[in-house]
């Protein structure tokens, strides 16, 4: 959707201190510049083909179509791009970009690690420093991860403060960016923050739904019927409506994480759940008590573990144009294992929210009707921890 | 509002920050009581919040122990009414745009205005998105405290001519809490603001010690002290604090 100025409807804006201001212009005006220059899209371009491995397939789940009995199922492969998954696309340009900026060093926040994962790899491309903001909770869920990020060359700061998850990995890394702006850029992974994160990471990940569209109107001759993606800040779910937004017909669906239950206190259903109020750099729905204090959210995903959602997506809500669904652990983690069994695609157990969605919303749908599901990242990094939610004990 | 220009009437002022509900209410009562009794003219009542993001750790721990604790902006609505039954000191609140937001800005600013609290300061919400809450300060005589920092530079005009009862300048990048030295240039800074403005200027972020609280009260009408007080709050008793409240204002006066 359009956005006057990082306002989508009565969300979005800049609420961050005044020592962050003046970067975030900016930012804003050499995105914009970047945005109109040709150079700046092909550079974007080639990295994303020649080294992130796109496009990605759209593969169609032809046994798991059958099974379910309804809508014709097809997948958006994003697990397939370099370094697992979609957060890859918005590395590259917030990367491309902090190096047109003359930037040197790049930080971020991350919660499963996909995200820190994806931008220590594009520092070493860029040969830039890289350091990457963790909560404490999520190193010990995501091992692997960290490892695979200090491998990388970037350093991992396990953040200790609050429930020591994505909440407060995304403060401990705003906090270290008003400490050092001159030669620092906040690679921001999801579809929140001031203005203009959220319209960067729209435009970035939008790739996911420009080659989705192409590539189902190349396999089927029509646009689809529904686009299911998983939401957390909502990174890849905007990716993969974006291209989407203006065709009506089509029904776009994202799958918040519901942990044990929407009714529960432990749930991260932000816009199912959630009310108006202002954080981390943004107005937009956040799960909060009646005075405004945060709450601590729950979900098994440590990337969906986020108690806000992006600006766009609370429009969207609004507006009534996309539709958000809450989906618990054992949903999950049920889709998780029957997407394995059925495709041969171990997904990671953010996108397994959106693969359970699909699993109850097939079967109510015609059989010349399509979903697109978009598998926002692979899950060999959740294989211990689901392993271990089947009480079965596995040696990372 | 007249409170707040009272605070920069006489020789350089002392702003103390506290954390209200850490220990407790009662004794944050007499936290602010002692700050007055020990020369402060300006008290900042800090409404914790659950993510504190421009503060450092003593202060994020602080809001953390008030939360546990379970208290909520009612009760610091009660605590400045208590405040209120001893003393007419100069009160701003200092809290995060969410908390405000959430009472509704009618609501927060009518409690302002029952309360004898002239002012607020609300690090997340810049000047660019100030414009709603302003409305309806103005209407109740409230001023908004504008913050300044190293990195404002061509912001500064118009972030000045905007003040309205002081000018928090922020003396370094970053988040509160004890410094041992500053690096940026800030008599640049406040010669810069006071070309837009006549506005006292009060500076804050990392002073700890009489010799910084000197040396920064040379280049402003005020100093503003946050971290330390909440240390010696948590640590220690009022006492403590009203002594190291007059050897800070001793040393500027």
């Amino acid at each position: 959707m359009s956005t006057k100025h990082g306002h989508y409807g009565e969300y979005g804006g800049q609420f961050v201190p005044e020592t962050l201001m003046n970067e975030l212009t900016k930012i804003e005006t050499s995105y914009q510049e970047a945005k109109n220059d040709p150079e700046f899209q092909q550079e974007v371009h080639d990295l994303l083909n020649n080294y992130a491995n796109r496009p990605s397939l759209l593969s169609y789940a032809k046994r798991m179509s059958d099974d379910l009995g309804g809508a014709q199922i097809y997948f958006k492969r994003e697990d397939l791009n370099h370094t697992g998954a979609h957060k890859i696309n918005n590395v590259i340009g917030q990367a491309l970009l902090a190096k047109r900026m003359g930037k040197t060093r790049l930080i971020a926040e991350t919660g499963a690690g996909q995200h820190g994962v994806a931008t220590a790899t594009i520092a070493a491309l860029l040969g830039m420093e890289c350091e990457i903001y963790m909560g404490k909770e999520d190193t010990e869920r995501q091992k692997l991860n960290v490892y695979r990020i200090e491998l990388l060359g970037a350093k991992v700061h396990p953040v200790t403060t609050g429930s020591m998850v994505l909440k407060d990995a995304v403060n401990a890394a705003m906090q270290a960016w008003t400490q050092r702006v001159d030669d620092t850029f906040y690679v921001l992974g999801s579809a929140v923050g001031p203005h203009p994160f959220p319209e960067m990471v729209h435009d970035f990940q939008s790739v996911i739904s420009k080659e989705a569209k192409q590539q189902i109107l190349a396999e089927t001759g029509k646009l689809p019927d529904a686009v299911v993606a998983c939401v957390g800040g909502g990174s890849n779910a905007i990716g993969s409506f974006a291209a989407f937004i203006d065709d009506s017909e089509v029904a776009l669906i994202g799958c918040e994480a519901a942990g044990k239950g929407v009714d529960t206190k432990q749930t991260a259903a932000t816009i199912e759940r959630g009310s108006t109020g202002i954080f981390h750099g943004m107005k937009s729905k956040f799960m909060q008590n009646e005075d405004g204090q945060i709450d601590e959210v729950y979900s098994i995903s440590a990337g969906l573990d986020y108690p806000g959602v992006g600006p766009e997506h609370s429009a969207l809500a609004d507006m009534h144009r996309a539709q958000y669904v809450g989906i618990t652990d054992d949903e999950a983690v049920d889709a998780f294992e029957y997407i394995a069994k059925t495709e041969g695609i171990v997904a990671a157990i953010e996108s397994s929210h959106a693969i359970a969605y699909v699993k109850k919303l097939a079967p109510t749908m015609r059989k010349d009707q399509v979903i697109i599901c978009t598998i926002s990242g692979r899950g060999d990094k959740d294989v211990a921890s689901i392993a271990k939610y089947r009480g079965v004990d596995v040696d990372e | 509002m007249s409170r707040i220009s009272n605070a920069f009437k006489k020789e350089k002022a002392f702003i103390g920050f506290v954390v209200a509900g850490d220990p407790d209410l009662k004794v944050t009562v007499e936290n602010v009581l002692a700050l007055e009794d020990g020369g402060a003219d300006l008290v900042e009542i800090g409404i914790p919040f659950s993510d504190p993001v421009a503060d450092g750790p003593v202060i994020q721990d602080a809001d953390q122990r008030a939360l546990n604790q379970n208290v909520n902006t009612e009760d610091v609505f009660e605590l400045v009414r208590l405040i209120r039954e001893q003393s007419d000191i100069p009160l701003v609140f200092l809290t995060y745009a969410n908390l405000v937001f959430k009472s509704g800005y009618e609501t927060f600013c009518k409690k302002c205005v029952d309360l004898e609290v002239s002012g607020m300061i609300i690090p997340d919400l810049p000047y660019e998105e100030q414009d709603d809450l302003l409305v309806v300060m103005e209407q109740n005589d409230l001023d908004l405290i504008q913050l300044i920092t190293p990195t404002s530079k061509e912001r500064i005009p118009k972030l000045a001519k905007r003040a309205r009862g002081f000018i928090y300048v922020v003396s370094s990048m970053g988040i509160t809490g004890t410094r041992n030295e500053f690096k940026e240039d800030i008599s640049q800074l406040t010669n810069e603001i006071k070309k837009y403005t006549t506005v006292p200027i009060a500076i804050g972020f990392g002073i700890h010690t009489p010799i910084q609280a000197v040396e920064m009260s040379h280049l402003a009408d005020g100093i503003i002290v946050g971290s330390e007080i909440v240390r010696i709050a948590h640590e220690d008793s009022p006492q403590r604090l009203m002594t190291y409240i007059q050897e800070m204002k001793d040393a500027i006066s």
